[in-house]
């Protein structure tokens, strides 16, 4: 009997340290495995390769980043995807609010058949999106490019829109914007100095969402495009013949960007809601 | 000096689909009173408020603000504010910027909003507080600065649901002397919804008992306290004992009611609308317990009080008073509250199952005639309604 204690104590701090272990190194290979596709990109951003297979490890160099910038076949696809994604994202992020603020407002004949409408895009197979459009142009006579583009990218983006806009309005306080119009506030004063400061942080949300979805659409744009050339479009295209070094170039700088989005974005948030701030001393005002 | 009215509802009607949220309601709310509309839920108070404010259309009815007939005007060009249930202050807003969001609009100059915001925080015992944020302040600190951002614009009439109904006991009550004594400060008209018969009671120049959609009674809060006229807002403000009877004789000044046991009582003639059957109501602290002594035979009323005999069912002990449950010869049970003048010896004459006599004044007796409808009008012919 006196020796089963010390027994099982062991036993059981070998269990803890084992469980101890666990789920840090699950953690770690779970991250390991999410990050380390994004590594060897950066990594081979830098690479110096033999031809035109950027796979096996040369040598380090910057010349990928720097000639980068005169050749126009790599460059114009970027830009055009941009500009796309620009636009694209304004526009459905202005109706798509619209949308949401009418659909969570206001009872009108039909606002269901509007709700499934809206669901549409977001969960039918891009495939039937882009092929249903690409018998849409053929059938209007419309030539494919930039403009065809253009449309079908704010016609997907104006869903995800209403969906994030509207989880953001359900949980608006009605009775701020009658205090507001109670306080000498019209309508059009209420909604730009109560409701949109309010659900700006998910009208940005939207819109990130929405820029993100645009610039790196693939199936979509395939069927809209004609002979026009996103950036997608092209890394597909060059992928065939082996993927050059601009490829992560260009991949490298989106994931940069992105990243200073979203830090941009947290502190914004840490900056408004005090709540989320790490608890420090509270100073007192008043006498 | 004839008071002027400040808001006067005639005959507004509103309706949700097939509901019907406010009946026909006619009210006059003088200038510079302290207004309250209560009763329970549903009973379309809110409504009434919101209508008022401008944030329900009408049915049918129209709504005076002073003079002027706002029924179909919106919130933002009616001379009203309102403090909302939820405070709703603007969380983006600083304390600054939410008291002053009415005189901006109005675009009163800088200067000026900001020697206001400072003297209203001061009235509201807030000073120094403009920069917090809402979500920096607590319940009753919300409460204020709701309360100075609809108090800065001068309104004609301030609208209050049910401010106090998020904050704790002890923070309510004391915001209800703040509320009366604010109010009496800047002498606005204050109208105020509440389903809290005490709140009502302390702060209120009339109450306006709601029912259904109706005014069940209209008065001061000693009026319908002592001369209740329906069941309903007896029973809503406070504890009552009611009998039923018929009259069967009237003076000048009190009829005699014979109740179910075979006693008359008497109430006051006035409250007595000409039926035939009525029931007739006292409360519990305006009664007077005293044991009946065995073979000392039946002490006369004396001193023209009614007395109703009965036995102790039940009698609790709570500090300030003793609670008595009463039960009648037939069968009735009353409450009776009686304070705790003496110790000892009274206790143990007044234990379960001894007979007692309740005397008490005839004018405390309230009458509600049965057949008055809730609303007091007279009612249309039933079979018990002959006059």
């Amino acid at each position: 009997m006196m020796t089963a204690p010390p027994t099982a104590k062991r036993r059981r701090s070998l269990r803890a340290r084992l469980g101890g272990l666990l789920l840090p190194g699950f953690t770690g290979l779970l991250l390991l495995f999410l990050f380390a596709p994004i590594a060897v990109m950066i990594a081979f951003s830098f690479n110096d390769p033999a031809g035109r297979q950027n796979i096996t490890w040369q040598g380090f160099t910057l010349r990928n980043y720097v000639d980068l910038w005169g050749r126009s076949q790599i460059t114009d696809p970027m830009v055009l995807s941009l500009v796309v994604a620009t636009i694209s994202t304004l526009v459905a992020t202005t109706f798509g609010t619209m949308i949401g603020l009418a659909l969570t407002r206001y009872a009108f004949r039909g606002r269901w058949l509007m709700n499934l409408l809206i669901f549409i895009p977001m969960t039918a197979p891009e495939i039937i999106l882009g092929a249903s459009l690409l018998t849409l142009w053929i059938s209007l006579g419309v030539e494919r490019g930039f403009l065809t583009i253009l449309v079908s990218h704010i016609m997907f983006n104006i869903s995800f829109v209403v969906v994030t806009i509207r989880a953001r309005l359900v949980g608006f306080n009605m009775s701020l914007e009658e205090a507001g119009m109670d306080l000498y506030a019209d309508g059009r004063t209420t909604f730009w100095k109560i409701t949109f400061p309010l659900i700006l942080p998910g009208i940005v949300s939207a819109a990130l969402l929405a820029f993100a979805l645009s610039i790196d659409d693939y199936v979509i744009t395939l069927f809209s495009a004609g002979r026009t050339v996103t950036f997608p479009l092209w890394v597909f295209g060059v992928s065939r013949l082996g993927i050059p070094p601009e490829v992560n170039v260009l991949g490298t700088l989106i994931f940069v960007t992105a990243l200073i989005f979203i830090g941009v974005q947290l502190w914004n948030a840490r900056r408004a809601d005090p709540s989320t701030r790490p608890a420090g001393p509270v100073t007192v005002v008043g006498r | 000096m004839p008071s002027s009215i400040d808001v006067r509802l005639d005959r507004v009607t509103k309706r949700f689909h097939e509901v019907v949220a406010v009946d026909d309601l006619s009210v006059d709310v003088e200038q510079g009173e302290f207004f309250s509309m209560l009763g329970p839920s549903g009973c379309g108070k809110t409504t009434t408020l919101r209508m008022i404010g401008g944030f329900e259309e009408t049915t049918a009815g129209t709504i005076y603000l002073g003079e002027a007939d706002v029924t179909g005007l919106p919130p933002f060009k009616r001379d009203v504010n309102t403090v909302f249930q939820n405070y709703a202050l603007f969380p983006h807003l600083s304390v600054r910027e939410n008291v002053a969001f009415g005189l901006r609009r109005k675009k009163v100059d800088n200067a000026e909003i900001d020697r206001r915001v400072v003297a209203m925080l001061e009235l509201v015992e807030m000073p120094g507080y403009e920069s917090r944020k809402p979500s920096q302040l607590s319940g009753g600190q919300q409460q204020r600065v709701a309360l100075a951002r609809a108090l800065i614009n001068h309104p004609k009439v301030l609208l209050l649901d049910e401010p106090l109904g998020a904050l704790d006991l002890k923070l309510r009550k004391q915001m209800q002397i703040e509320l009366k004594r604010i109010q009496t400060e800047v002498g606005i008209t204050f109208i105020y919804v509440t389903h809290d018969q005490e709140e009502a009671m302390t702060m209120s120049d009339r109450i306006a008992v709601m029912r259904a959609g109706r005014i069940e009674q209209l008065g001061s809060p000693e009026e319908l306290y002592e001369r209740p006229r329906t069941e309903f807002v007896a029973g809503f403000l406070g504890v009552s004992n009611l009998l039923g009877g018929s009259v069967v004789g009237r003076d000048d000044s009190f009829v005699s009611v014979r109740i179910a046991d075979g006693t008359v009582l008497r109430a006051p003639a006035e409250l007595v609308n000409g039926s035939a059957t009525v029931r007739i109501g006292v409360r519990p602290e305006k009664l007077r317990v005293t044991p009946i002594v065995e073979g000392a035979g039946p002490t006369p009323a004396d001193g023209g009080l009614n007395a109703l005999d009965g036995t102790i069912l039940d009698a609790s002990y709570i500090g300030v008073s003793t609670q008595y449950l009463v039960k009648t010869r037939d069968g009735h049970r009353l409450t009776v509250y009686a304070q705790n003048l003496e110790t000892g010896g009274a206790a143990e004459a007044l234990a379960d199952g001894h007979p007692v006599r309740l005397t008490w004044q005839p004018q405390h007796t309230f009458v509600i005639s049965v057949t008055t409808l809730d609303d007091g009008r007279t009612p249309v012919q039933t079979e018990e309604g002959a006059p």
